[in-house]
C-alpha cells in the first residue's frame, strides 16, 4: 500500500486521523437521542484506521494498533447481545432499555441509557468487520 | 416474564455461535460445546412448544414497544413446531459435522455459522413483522453464504456467485415489496396489515404486491419458473451445509408463502391460489422430470427438493382445512427426510468417493445397515404408507377431492410414483448388483455417518406410525391458519 513520495499524505493524515478520531467519538456518544450511533462512529473510526494504514503502510500501523480486528467481531457482539439480554433477567421484555441522570465529575449532570452499552457493542462489531474485510482484501497477494 | 420465552430460540444458538467465534482453533473443545448447545436449545425449544401448545401463543413486545409499533415475536404452534423441527436437524447436523467435515473447513467458523443459519431461520419462523421476515432472511442468507463457500473449490466458488446473485436480487425485490406494501396500508406487522387489508378499497393493487412477495418467496422455495438457480449449488458444498440447506432455506420460503396467504392476502383467492394451484402442478412436474434425468446421486436428491415444494404449495392453493393440515404435516415431514437423505448421500459419496451412480456397485454387501437406511428414507420421501409422506399427502389430496380438484390429484399421485422411481434408481444401481471386492471398505467411517441419520429417520418414522399423537396438533395449526382472526387478535390485543 505504501507509496514513494506522499509527503502530503502523511502530514495530513496525521491531522485528520485525529479529528477523525474525536468526532467518530462524538458521534458515537451523540447516538441514541440525536444523530450518531454506534454504526456510523464504529464506521468513521475505520475510515481514520484505514487512513492510516494508507499513509504509513501495514507494517507500522499493525505495530502502533496491535489489534486482532476479526476477535473484536466476536467481541462487540457479546456486549450487545448481553445488554439486551440483560432485561430479561429482571423480567422485562427483551432488549428493554433503561436510563437515568448522574453527577459526573468535570462533565456535571449527564444523562446515561443502557442504550449506550449496546451501541458499545455495534461499535465494535462494525469496526470489526470493516476493517477485517478491506485488510483481507489488501492482504490479498 | 414469560412472553420472553418467544425470543429464547433466537438468542440461544446467537449466544452458542458469537462464543465459539472465540475459540474457533480448538476443535475437540468447540465439537463438544457445539453438541451441549444444540442439545440445549433444542430441549428449551421443547419446552415452549409444550407451553403454547398448552396455553396457546406466546407474543412477546420487544423493548416495551406495543403491539403495531414495535417488533413483535409471536411464537404460536406453527412457528414453534417448525422451530423444533429445524433445531432437531440441528442436532443431527452437529454430530454429523465431524465425520464429514475437513480440519479447515472445521476451525474456519463452521460451527458459528452452523448457529447463525439456526438463528435467521428461528427468528423468519417467529417473527410476526414483515420488514423483520426479511431481517432475518437476510440473517440466514449470511451465513449460508458463508457455510456454501466454506472449503472454496473451484466449482464451489462458481455455483456460489449464482447463489449470492439470485439471492440478493431477490431480498432486493422483497424489500421493495414491503415498501409498496406500507404505501398502501401504512403498516409492516403482519397482524396490522392483515387488519387493514380488509379495509383497502382497491383490491387490485394488494393483489399485485401479494403476487410479487409470491415471486420473492418463490425464489427461495424454488418453485417454478424460479427453480432453475437451485439444484446445483446444493450438492457443490459439504454433505451437512448441503443438507441443512436442502431441509431449511426452502422450507422458510414455503413457511412465508403459508403465512402470508393465509393471512394477509386472502381476499382474491380466485385469483391468487387457482394461480398457485397451476405453479403448484408445473413444479411437480419439473422437479420430477430434473431428478430423473440425471445420474449424479447428489443432484437427484437436490432436484427432489422441487417436487416436494409443489406438494406443499397444492394445501395453500386448496386453502381449506385438510388441505393447510397436509402442507403443515408435509412440510414437517419433508425438512427431516431431506436432511437424511442429503446425509446418506453425502456418506455415499464419501465411502465410494464418487457421485456418478453408474459407477457403484453391490455397496450393501459392504454396507448394510446404510443400504437399508436409505432404502426406507427412500420409501418415507414417496410416501408410501404407513411412513410419514403418505399422511401429509393424503390429506393434501382429500383436501384436493374436498374442492374438486381431479387434475391436481392426478399430477401428485403420478409425480409420487416418479419420485419412487427415481430414489429406487439409485438403491438399485448403488447398492444392488455384484459385491464389488476392489473397493476399500471402510467400516469405522460408516458407522460414524449411520448415526445421525438413524436418529432422524427414527422422528420421520414416528411422524408416520404416530400420527395418532401428533395429527390433533397439526389439525390445531391448521384450524388457527384458516381462523385469521385469532391470530390478529392475540397480537393487537382488541
Amino acid at each position: 500500500m505504501i507509496k514513494e513520495n506522499d509527503l502530503i499524505l502523511r502530514t495530513t493524515t496525521t491531522l485528520i486521523a485525529f479529528i477523525l478520531f474525536g468526532f467518530s467519538i462524538y458521534l458515537f456518544l451523540a447516538g441514541h437521542s440525536a444523530p450518531g450511533g454506534g454504526f456510523i462512529g464504529g464506521l468513521m473510526t475505520s475510515a481514520a484506521i484505514l487512513l492510516m494504514y494508507m499513509a504509513y503502510g501495514l507494517k507500522a500501523v499493525s505495530k502502533i494498533l496491535p489489534i486482532n480486528y476479526q476477535l473484536l467481531i466476536p467481541i462487540g457482539l457479546t456486549i450487545a447481545l448481553l445488554t439486551s439480554i440483560g432485561s430479561v433477567f429482571i423480567g422485562e421484555p427483551f432488549l428493554n432499555q433503561t436510563f437515568g441522570y448522574f453527577d459526573l465529575p468535570i462533565l456535571g449532570e449527564k444523562e446515561l441509557a443502557t442504550a449506550l452499552l449496546f451501541d458499545l457493542g455495534v461499535y465494535l462489531t462494525v469496526v470489526g468487520v470493516s476493517l477485517t474485510i478491506i485488510l483481507t482484501i489488501a492482504n490479498d497477494q | 416474564m414469560i412472553s420472553n420465552l418467544a425470543v429464547l430460540p433466537i438468542v440461544i444458538p446467537m449466544i452458542a455461535g458469537i462464543l465459539l467465534a472465540f475459540f474457533h482453533k480448538k476443535i475437540p473443545l468447540v465439537r463438544s460445546l457445539a453438541k451441549i448447545l444444540t442439545t440445549t436449545n433444542t430441549l428449551v425449544v421443547l419446552f415452549i412448544w409444550l407451553y403454547v401448545k398448552e396455553n396457546g401463543a406466546v407474543i412477546l413486545e420487544t423493548g416495551g414497544w406495543e403491539a403495531p409499533y414495535g417488533i413483535i415475536l409471536v411464537a404460536d404452534l406453527l412457528s414453534i413446531t417448525l422451530v423444533l423441527t429445524t433445531n432437531i436437524i440441528g442436532i443431527a447436523a452437529v454430530f454429523y459435522a465431524p465425520a464429514s467435515l475437513s480440519k479447515k473447513q472445521e476451525e474456519f467458523y463452521f460451527y458459528t455459522f452452523f448457529f447463525l443459519l439456526i438463528t435467521g431461520v428461528s427468528g423468519a419462523f417467529i417473527t410476526g413483522d414483515l420488514f423483520n421476515l426479511f431481517v432475518f432472511f437476510e440473517v440466514l442468507l449470511m451465513a449460508s453464504y458463508a457455510l456454501i463457500v466454506l472449503g472454496g473449490g473451484k466449482v464451489q466458488l462458481r455455483e456460489s456467485i449464482k447463489y449470492v446473485l439470485i439471492n440478493l436480487f431477490s431480498s432486493m425485490l422483497f424489500v421493495t415489496a414491503v415498501a409498496f406494501l406500507y404505501s398502501v396500508v401504512g403498516t409492516v406487522n403482519m397482524a396490522h396489515i392483515a387488519e387493514r387489508v380488509q379495509g383497502v378499497e382497491q383490491k387490485g393493487i394488494l393483489t399485485t404486491i401479494g403476487i410479487l412477495l409470491f415471486f420473492v418467496f418463490g425464489t427461495k422455495a424454488a418453485l417454478f419458473p424460479l427453480y432453475y438457480w437451485l439444484p446445483k449449488p446444493y450438492t457443490v458444498p459439504n454433505p451437512v451445509v448441503s443438507a441443512l440447506f436442502g431441509a431449511l432455506l426452502t422450507k422458510v420460503g414455503i413457511y412465508s408463502i403459508l403465512r402470508v396467504f393465509t393471512l394477509i392476502f386472502i381476499h382474491d383467492t380466485d385469483f391468487t391460489h387457482t394461480f398457485f394451484l397451476w405453479i403448484a402442478g408445473l413444479t411437480l412436474i419439473f422437479g420430477v422430470i430434473g431428478a430423473l434425468s440425471t445420474n449424479n446421486i447428489k443432484l437427484i436428491v437436490a432436484y427432489n427438493i422441487i417436487p416436494a415444494v409443489g406438494f406443499m404449495l397444492i394445501g395453500i392453493a386448496i386453502f381449506n382445512e385438510t388441505s393447510l393440515s397436509g402442507t403443515v404435516y408435509y412440510l414437517i415431514h419433508d425438512m427431516i427426510i431431506k436432511a437424511a437423505l442429503f446425509l446418506l448421500v453425502g456418506a455415499v459419496v464419501y465411502l465410494t468417493g464418487t457421485t456418478d451412480l453408474r459407477k457403484m456397485k453391490g455397496l450393501i454387501h459392504h454396507y448394510p445397515l446404510l443400504g437399508w437406511l436409505f432404502f426406507l428414507s427412500s420409501f418415507v420421501l414417496a410416501g408410501i404408507p404407513p411412513f410419514s409422506g403418505f399422511i401429509g399427502k393424503l390429506q393434501l389430496l382429500k383436501g384436493a377431492f374436498e374442492e374438486g380438484e381431479i387434475l391436481i390429484v392426478i399430477v401428485g399421485l403420478l409425480a409420487s410414483l416418479l419420485i419412487l422411481l427415481s430414489m429406487i434408481r439409485i438403491f438399485i444401481q448403488a447398492f444392488w448388483g455384484e459385491k464389488d471386492e476392489t473397493v476399500t471398505v471402510n467400516k469405522a467411517a460408516a458407522r460414524r455417518f449411520t448415526l445421525p441419520v438413524v436418529f432422524l429417520l427414527f422422528f420421520s418414522v414416528f411422524l408416520g406410525v404416530g400420527a395418532e399423537l401428533i395429527f390433533p396438533s397439526v389439525e390445531q395449526i391448521a384450524d388457527y391458519l384458516m381462523n385469521p382472526e385469532i391470530y390478529i387478535q392475540s397480537v393487537l390485543k382488541e
